[in-house]
């Protein structure tokens, strides 16, 4: 029983903390929205490079094999430093999904791949970029047929409308890929939860109003207070669930750790804008990319209902 | 990182598992807080402590069986899912005992330890008084030095003591150095609640039953050997994060994961005549799991020499908010039928006490804002 990193998952973590606190994400984030995406694929390649997208690839297939701690540590990263692109679709779902074909290895290489699920995910992200596009309906898959752009609340989020185009077979587990996917969104709001609540709390202890610092005040405290233990709980359910992928309890523990921590992650989206006020309201600061690609996290990869209706039925049918 | 019990952690699962199996009383005790359930939660104690379960992770000397940390949280665990009853002897074992074995004497140790473990001495708090609740720091309770005797005379009030109404000592802080500073000047005393001068009343809470009890202090003797900790010093032994090693200021999340799992059971009888409350079971049963989860957490930091910091009041507000939640879902999934007493209307109106008491959740909000996120302190009001 040791309930935290092993040094070598600590190792990975402050290397991908120190190569994105260095690669100037925002403006990576902010230029892929403007459909500059040329630093957003060079940043790309420079996490292909640390092993990002080979983490979920079988090693039969190239990749690495990893555990579903490492996918969630990669992905609180990408979430804290609002890297653009479709990770979640070529770094978790995918890899799953493709099982031992041989594109897998390619997405282990860094290959660009998105995906739509429906009814879930409706949309497939960054289309037009995406070496391989795949449409996935009821356990049936196809290359997708690539339709308009669409605008998402993030719009660092490039949406393209996808329909079935000719079938194609992904042989691995559908229903794993989705869990994978589902729990590296969590991953992503809890690493965009943490950066929300350190920027709030920043901002309150330098911005002064009646004569003191407005985070000495209880009301703006508690609120902070609040995120702080929301985040705190959310962590535990998704290293929890990250163990529990493969298990016959993944679904379970993936839904209950993705409805958790998005209600987390956007209490903490509404709390840091809350508490910066006006200027938290503009698109110039930094702030913004946070606060509305939480929204946009909150229903991607299933919605609350859809996951807290997992847990239920899980638990329902567990009983019977 | 892995959440796996070890070989000898499983065998210890599953022996105490089967002896609560075999041993919890079939029907829930009455209330500890009556006269006759009093006598039968402190049967009950006897009884774990003869098969060695109810201080697991003590010294064998004091009825322990020297449970590592994580041993602990799984008796907890086991504990609860067997419906077993609510530990009559909890403000000492978890409240108490630390304090004693970090700064206790050996003398007192033995003298107080064995008997607080098999619940024949229970334990009450004395730290609130009618002036000094949230700010504990400026009670005003007394105690005079009397170096004839070779002790202290206390004088003045406690309020809101827990098992005070039935309990056989109590302890608490009073203030020793009338010319110090407010945290400065108090002292921790052990007292029996019947010595001469001591008066308890009991107060009826909100359930109508006396689970806490007023102390008045008239002039009574403490002698130098039950004073825990050095004269001048209690504040500080009182507030010393003491006993992590032993879990003991931990809160188990097994009682909350047992009755998650009864709500779960309440939404399979009555789901479908309540369906607005779907989202609430599925929640309450989530934050369960979370903070069992979050627990692993803290026992690996713990086990690896780590302390629990402010995480404790994480902890507070967390547990306390949840086991208001899931008891009134309880309440709502029964529907019109939820106001007649029932373990769902006791688990509820115990509950409320849960955000209130042990520092209110105010208080622990502010202590994780201010220790944890690093935030100002408040000025202080302008009342003095």
């Amino acid at each position: 029983m040791k309930f935290t990193w092993t040094e070598e998952q600590r190792a990975f973590a402050d290397s991908l903390e120190s190569l994105l606190a260095a690669s100037d994400t925002v403006g990576v984030a902010r230029a892929w929205a403007e459909d500059d995406t040329a630093p957003g694929l060079a940043l790309w390649s420079r996490l292909a490079e640390q092993g990002v997208n080979a983490l979920m690839v079988a090693e039969d297939a190239g990749g690495m094999g990893a555990t579903g701690v490492e996918l969630v540590i990669a992905f609180e990263a990408l979430g804290r430093h609002a890297v653009p692109g479709p990770w979640v679709e070529s770094a978790a779902y995918l890899p799953v999904a493709l099982g031992t074909e041989a594109l897998a290895g390619e997405l282990a290489e860094g290959a660009i791949a998105s995906v739509a699920v429906a009814p879930h995910v409706p949309h497939a992200l960054d289309a037009d970029l995406a070496a391989h596009v795949f449409f996935v309906d009821a356990g049936q898959a196809s290359v997708a047929t690539i339709g308009e752009r669409l605008h998402s609340v993030d719009n660092t989020r490039r949406l393209f409308r996808v329909s079935s185009g000719a079938p194609t077979a992904l042989s691995g587990d559908l229903e794993a890929a989705f869990d994978t996917a589902a729990l590296a969104t969590a991953a992503q709001l809890l690493g965009a939860g943490e950066r929300l609540l350190a920027d709030a709390v920043a901002y309150v202890k330098q911005r002064r109003q009646f004569g003191r610092e407005i985070g000495s005040y209880q009301a703006i405290k508690h609120q902070l207070a609040d995120v702080r233990i929301a985040l705190d709980f959310a962590r535990p359910l998704i290293n929890g669930a990250a163990l529990s992928l493969g298990s016959a309890d993944a679904t379970r523990d993936v839904a209950a750790a993705k409805a958790f921590t998005a209600e987390a992650a956007y209490r903490a989206s509404r709390v840091a804008l809350q508490v910066h006020g006006a200027i938290g309201y503009t698109r110039e600061l930094d702030l913004s990319l946070w606060i509305v690609k939480v929204r946009a996290l909150v229903t991607a990869w299933g919605t609350p209902a859809h996951h807290r209706g997992q847990v239920l039925d899980a638990l329902v049918r567990a009983g019977a | 990182m892995d959440l796996d019990l070890s070989p000898s952690e499983l065998e210890f699962q599953a022996e105490a598992r089967a002896w609560l199996a075999a041993n919890v009383p079939a029907e829930p005790l009455p209330s500890m807080d009556t006269a006759e359930g009093w006598v039968l939660h402190q049967e009950w104690e006897k009884k774990l402590t003869d098969a060695r379960y109810s201080v697991v992770s003590w010294p064998t000397e004091y009825h322990g069986r020297e449970a590592s940390l994580i041993e602990w949280v799984v008796f907890e665990e086991e504990y609860y899912r067997a419906g077993a009853p609510g530990r009559v002897s909890q403000n000492g074992i978890f409240l108490l005992a630390p304090i004693i074995f970090e700064h206790g004497t050996k003398e007192q140790q033995d003298r107080f330890l064995p008997t607080m473990a098999s619940g024949e001495r229970v334990w009450a708090q004395c730290w609130s008084e009618p002036e000094a609740g949230s700010d504990l720091a400026s009670l005003r309770s007394t105690a005079t030095r009397d170096e004839a005797r070779g002790g202290w005379v206390l004088n003045g009030q406690k309020t809101w003591s827990s098992r005070a109404s039935f309990a056989h000592w109590g302890f608490g802080l009073f203030r020793s150095d009338p010319t110090a500073a407010r945290h400065a000047g108090l002292t921790y005393f052990l007292f029996p609640l019947d010595a001469e001068g001591i008066t308890v009343r009991p107060i009826a809470q909100l359930d109508g039953e006396a689970g806490f009890a007023e102390v008045f202090f008239e002039d009574v003797f403490v002698p130098d050997a039950d004073v825990l900790g050095a004269p001048g010093d209690g504040w500080r032994v009182a507030m010393s994060t003491a006993g992590n090693e032993r879990g003991l200021s931990l809160r188990s999340p097994g009682r909350f994961c047992a009755a998650a799992d009864r709500l779960v059971d309440l939404w399979r009888a009555h789901g479908d005549a309540q369906p607005q409350t779907r989202d609430a079971v599925v929640d309450a049963w989530i934050r369960a799991q979370a903070y069992r989860l979050y627990t692993w957490g803290t026992v690996t930091r713990l086990a690896g020499g780590g302390d629990m910091g402010a995480a404790g009041s994480v902890n507070k507000v967390f547990w306390s908010e949840l086991d208001v939640a899931l008891h009134e879902t309880g309440l709502d999934l029964l529907g019109a039928e939820a106001e007649l007493e029932s373990r769902w209307t006791d688990g509820y109106i115990f509950s409320l006490s849960g955000p209130i008491y042990a520092g209110t959740n105010e208080i622990q909000r502010n202590i994780v804002a201010e220790r944890i996120l690093g935030l100002p302190r408040e000025a202080k009001g302008a009342g003095k």
